[in-house]
This record gives structure tokens, sequence and C-alpha cells, in this order.
């Protein structure tokens, strides 16, 4: 059996030229309850890796540059 | 992949509101007590209070009410089904408890004389008391674990109790959520916070982690202390709460009942007296959404400009500040509309409602060693006081406990046998997502065991979840993160079964929409004014039984007794 990918626009965006994730910053990546936010290894950037988001905003709220911003999911929008 | 192996005197498990608590109380009974806090997130933000809380809901303040009122007021919202001295510990510390929070920097809502500005929302007396800066819980709570010396491991998701000869916790295992690594923490004791079981059900917009409760909180703490041996009391009492349709977070009754919002019809009418939580009131809530009067709608048009503000102020920056951007995609202004409710998927939360793992008026439960506070525990309608009052009790206890007892001896076996089965879905290269059990588990809660209850609808859902069952040992992981999604899954399969076997055991209804039984649909005292306990039996299975509520501390009059059962408006009931 196959395991296939589905697409989906997720809630979590990162403002790749404010979020400071190169110098070492990880903020949002920490304070995830769920811990779907990652850094991209290529790009030094923080990311939303998985689609398991409560909206809760910990990652908006604390993240030091406001790079992050988050939506509300769109299946429940 | 390592195993890393650890020794501690206390272990408490989850970092949210009641963990915390557990951590430094236990630390200021006896400060050379070595106590970790695990947390599958980081306690800097986890748990149900992770954005902070707007108030407390449940307050028993002098001069406001008294700890007898509140017990009266809880057993009569419960339908009797209470331990009294268990509530009775909660209210009598309560006080304490919001002193202690005031100390540590907590700012509660004063008048002009520095009373605590008590605000009425229960059917008889005064409990609710705002927190205008809530959003800094956890921050307060952070500052107490450092200043406190407690050692604390985020990320670690914690799979079993496990126990020695004499049925007494002897360790904790666990893995990381991002390495993968095993953990085989031996303790004396442990305190079990994780919070409410919200994953058992599926949202109504589908999204698997829209739920009401922090999805992180998905019954691990429930299948832990089954697993464990311990019983779990009254689990078919659900949570069902109202909430803003398809954001599905609380709207916010308590916090805009005081300012004059109230829970009203599609007409605009109010329809229930008091919007304080209980089953009855639930029940009523339903009928109105699926009569010809539904859908139900927060109504807070016609209050003035500034209340307005100052309930968005409250509603947008604590608790789920995203309520406001919410409403905003929607189009949606406290000034212009009403806001279009609907009744939550069901769960398990003793802050709620009165379901969980069972604990006595000291915070234990039946397992020698093992303690639970907060929603994941027995005390009826605890909410966030409660969970920080029963985190000390727990706390204060186990670090007794601890003194008059050594480390236990772990099984080789048992520790292998965890170990295989955690690491299992990350050695397998194709096989169901976790994703897919989960959801598959969850829509047929929803399909099977959403109240009113029926019977063989109850029996095709046990069926089907063995089916899954046994799906689920072909469950695989890619990583670390899918792996804590599977073992999750496997809790919630748990708490789907608890749910269902606890339910057809209660041969009555109760509690309102909660226990509404349509094979059983009178409530009756003669057989079942009384608990139900599921543990585990010798074979392995779930089982049931009975156990007599305690006698009553605080006695109920005949006329107090109906008082939630009268909370429909009465010109609606002539109506009708």
């Amino acid at each position: 059996m196959t395991i296939a990918t589905t697409q989906t626009q997720v809630p979590v965006n990162v403002d790749n030229d404010k979020c400071i994730a190169e110098k070492g910053c990880t903020v949002c990546v920490d304070v995830c309850p769920l811990d779907v936010l990652a850094i991209d290894m290529l790009t030094k950037k923080a990311f939303m890796k998985f689609d398991e988001c409560w909206y809760c905003l910990p990652c908006e709220t604390d993240c030091p540059t406001g790079a992050v911003s988050v939506s509300i999911p769109y299946l429940l929008r | 992949m390592k195993r890393i192996d650890l020794e501690f005197d206390l272990v408490v498990i989850g970092g949210g509101t009641g963990g915390p608590m557990a951590a430094v109380k236990a630390k200021e009974k006896n400060p050379k007590l070595r106590v970790l806090l695990v947390d599958k997130a980081n306690v800097k933000r986890s748990g149900a209070i992770s954005m902070g809380m707007d108030g407390l809901n449940n307050a028993v303040i002098p001069g406001h009410a008294t700890p007898e009122q509140y017990v009266k007021e809880i057993t009569i919202a419960n339908d009797g089904i209470v331990d009294q001295e268990a509530v009775m510990a909660y209210a009598a510390n309560s006080f304490d408890m919001i002193n202690q929070l005031d100390q540590w920097g907590v700012k509660f809502e004063k008048d002009e004389t520095g009373d605590y500005a008590v605000r009425k929302v229960h059917h008889l007396g005064s409990y609710v008391l705002p927190m205008p800066e809530g959003h800094h819980m956890k921050k307060i709570l952070y500052r107490q674990l450092k200043k406190a010396r407690v050692e604390v491991t985020n990320r670690v998701v914690v799979t079993r109790v496990l126990t020695g000869a004499d049925g007494e916790v002897v360790a904790v295992m666990g893995f990381d959520c991002r390495t993968a690594d095993t953990y085989v923490i031996r303790t004396k004791a442990a305190v079990l916070c994780t919070g409410a079981a919200g994953r058992i059900g599926l949202p109504a917009s589908g999204y698997l982690m829209g739920t009401y409760e922090n999805p992180t909180n998905c019954g691990d703490g429930h299948a832990m202390a089954y697993h464990a041996g311990a019983d779990l009391a009254n689990l078919e009492c659900f949570q069902i709460n109202p909430l803003i349709k398809d954001y599905n977070g609380p709207a916010c009754a308590y916090v805009t009942g005081p300012f004059g919002g109230f829970t009203a019809n599609s007409k605009g009418e109010r329809f229930i007296e008091c919007d304080y939580w209980s089953g009855q009131m639930m029940m009523e809530f339903y009928n109105e959404l699926e009569g010809g009067n539904g859908p139900v709608f927060l109504k807070l048009d016609h209050l003035a400009e500034e209340t307005i503000q100052e309930i968005e102020t409250i509603l947008h920056t604590n608790e789920r500040p995203s309520r406001g951007r919410f409403h905003e995609n929607r189009g949606n202004d406290y000034r212009k509309q009403m806001v279009e409710m609907h009744i939550s998927e069901i769960g398990f939360c003793s802050g709620h409602s009165a379901s969980g793992i069972h604990t006595n008026a000291m915070g234990e439960t039946s397992v020698p060693g093992l303690y639970a506070a907060g929603d994941c525990a027995s005390v009826p309608h605890n909410y966030m006081l409660g969970a920080f009052v029963y985190g000390r009790l727990c706390g204060e206890n186990a670090a007794a406990y601890c003194a008059g007892h050594g480390q236990g001896v772990v099984d080789a076996g048992d520790v292998a046998a965890e170990e295989r089965r955690i690491l299992a879905p990350l050695g397998r290269t194709d096989g169901l997502t976790p994703y897919q059990i989960e959801y598959k588990t969850r829509r047929l809660v929803n399909d099977y065991l959403q109240p009113p209850k029926i019977t063989r609808k109850y029996e095709i859902a046990l069926r089907r979840f063995d089916e899954i069952r046994e799906d689920a040992e072909s469950m695989f992981a890619a990583n670390p993160h899918e792996l804590m999604r599977a073992m999750e899954a496997h809790s919630i399969l748990d708490c789907a079964e608890m749910a269902a076997r606890a339910s057809m055991f209660r041969t009555e209804s109760r509690w309102g929409l909660y226990h509404y039984f349509l094979d059983h649909p009178e409530r009756d005292d003669e057989n079942w004014f009384c608990h139900s306990l599921l543990s585990k039996s010798a074979e392995g299975r779930m089982q049931m039984r009975k156990k007599a509520i305690e006698p009553y501390i605080v006695p109920i009059d005949e006329e107090e007794r109906s008082a939630y059962q009268r909370l429909r408006v009465a010109h609606n009931a002539e109506a009708a």
C-alpha cells in the first residue's frame, strides 16, 4: 500500500523577512502546545509542518519580531 | 533513539493548571523531594489555560458564599451524585488558594474598597470572580516552578504508569515526541494532571484539532489510570458544552451574563433562567436548538457600547483570544447581530461536568501512590480553581506518601512490553496513519455515542471500536511527531470504549442531556442513586460496578433538590 500526501492550506503563516530563526530563535516552535511548527533546515525559517492547529495564538503572541500570524483554519472559518 | 532511565520521588504528569501547583506544593512541603514535572508540550504554554483565563467560575469567598452553600449548589447541579466530602475539600480551600494566587500576582477584579468583586451566574449563590488580566496566568505559574526548583521535562509524552507487586506506583514510561527516545522514570508516586478527554468526539467542522478542549488533552491520563488499575467514576456523565458554532470555543455566558448578555432562541427570547452549566441546562439548550425555535444564539446586541467594549476586551484577549478574529471574518459584531451557538462534541471533563479518574478528598485514586487533579479527576465542576486546589492537595499528600515509602521494584518485562508498544508504529513502513484511526474512531463516537443514547447504537459502536482496535495494530508513524498522534489514538479509542460501557451500565436517565438514555428515559433514584465505577478486570477487560453515595455532610432539602430542574423560563413553558 502506498501513502498519499494531501495538500492543505495551513492556518499559521510566517513572514520570512521578519523571522529570525536563523539566529537561533525557536520561540514559536517551543510554545506551540501541539508541536506543529518547525524550523525549515534549508530556509532556516519557522513554518507550520503539521496542519493540527488549535488557533490558540501563543506562537503569534510570543514571537519577538511579529513574524507569525494565525488565521482560523478554513474548515471552521 | 535511545532509552533514558531516571529516578525521582514524585512525577507530576501534565504541566497545565493543576500540575504546576502540585509540583510547587510538593516541594514546599518537602524541599528535598525530587520532583519532576513532565509535559508533552511546553509548560510555558501548555494545557487548557495556555492563553490564560478570564475569571474564576467557582470562587467561594467569605461574605459572598459559604463552603456549605457551594457544596449544596454542586450537589443539586449534579442530581445528587457527588462525594460531598471531596467537594467540601475544594470549597473549604478555595479562599486560601485565591489569596495565594493574589500574592503571586494574579490580578482579580476588586471593588473600590479592595474586596473581591464577585458576580452571580449560578442558580443559587454568587461565585464568579473576573480576572481582567488573566492572560498572565501561565507566566505566574512558571515563575513559581522556577522559584521552587521543580525539574521540568518538556515534549515527553507519558504513556503508562507501571505498578509493583502490591499494585502501587513504581514508574512511569513515555517517549520524546521529537526524538522518540523512550523514558523509564522510577518514582514512588505520580500525580495525573492530564486534563480533559477532549478528543473523543469529532467537532462538527470535521477539523480534528478544532475541539472545545485544548487538543493535547486527549484522555491520556484516563487511559493511563485505567491500565494502571485505577477506578474511573461516572464516565457516562459526558461533558457537552454550549459554544460558538464552528469556532467551537466558549461564547461565553459566564462572562457576558453579569453584563446583561444571555442565551436566546432565534426570536431573541430568553429560554433558560440560568446560564450556569448543568446537564439540565444543556438539555434545555439542546431542545431549543433542535426544536422550531432554533438555532440558539448569544444575545449582546441590546447592550450599551461601553459594555460591549468591555466584553470584547475580556473575550478577545483571554482563554481563546482568536474568538475576535473568528467574528471579524464572519462579519459578526456583538453590537449588530446575535452570535450563533451550538453544542460541543462529547468528552470527559470534571471541570465542567462530573466524570473522571476517581479521587477522594485527598486527591488519591484507588492505586497506591497515584493521585489526580483537575479536569481528569472526578471531583465535579472543579474548573480552574478546583485544579489549583486539588493540585495543592495532591502535591502535599503525595509528598507525605513519599516520606513513608521507598522506591518499588520495576518489572523488566513490563518495561520491555511498553517499550515495544510505544515503538511499534515507527518500526512499520506502511499501514494506516494515526489520522485515519483517530478520525474514524471519533466519527463513530459522533454517530453512535452522542446523546440521546440508544442501546442498539451503543452495541454497534462497541463492535466498530473492536474493529478499529485490530486496525490500530497496523498503525504506522513516519516520525516521532506522528508517533505521538499514534499513541494518542490508542488513548482516544480507550476513552471511546469507556464512554460506551459506562453509559450502557447506568440504565436510567440523569444529568439532563449528559446521560439522556432513550431506552431508560426516567431518573431512577431507587436503583441508580449511586456512583458508577469502571475498572480493568483480571482478564484485562472493562468492568463496571456501583458505589454507594458517601453520606452527605451538607443536607439538601426537598425544595432545593429540584432547583436545577426549573431552568426553563416560565412563560415559555406555558406557551408549550
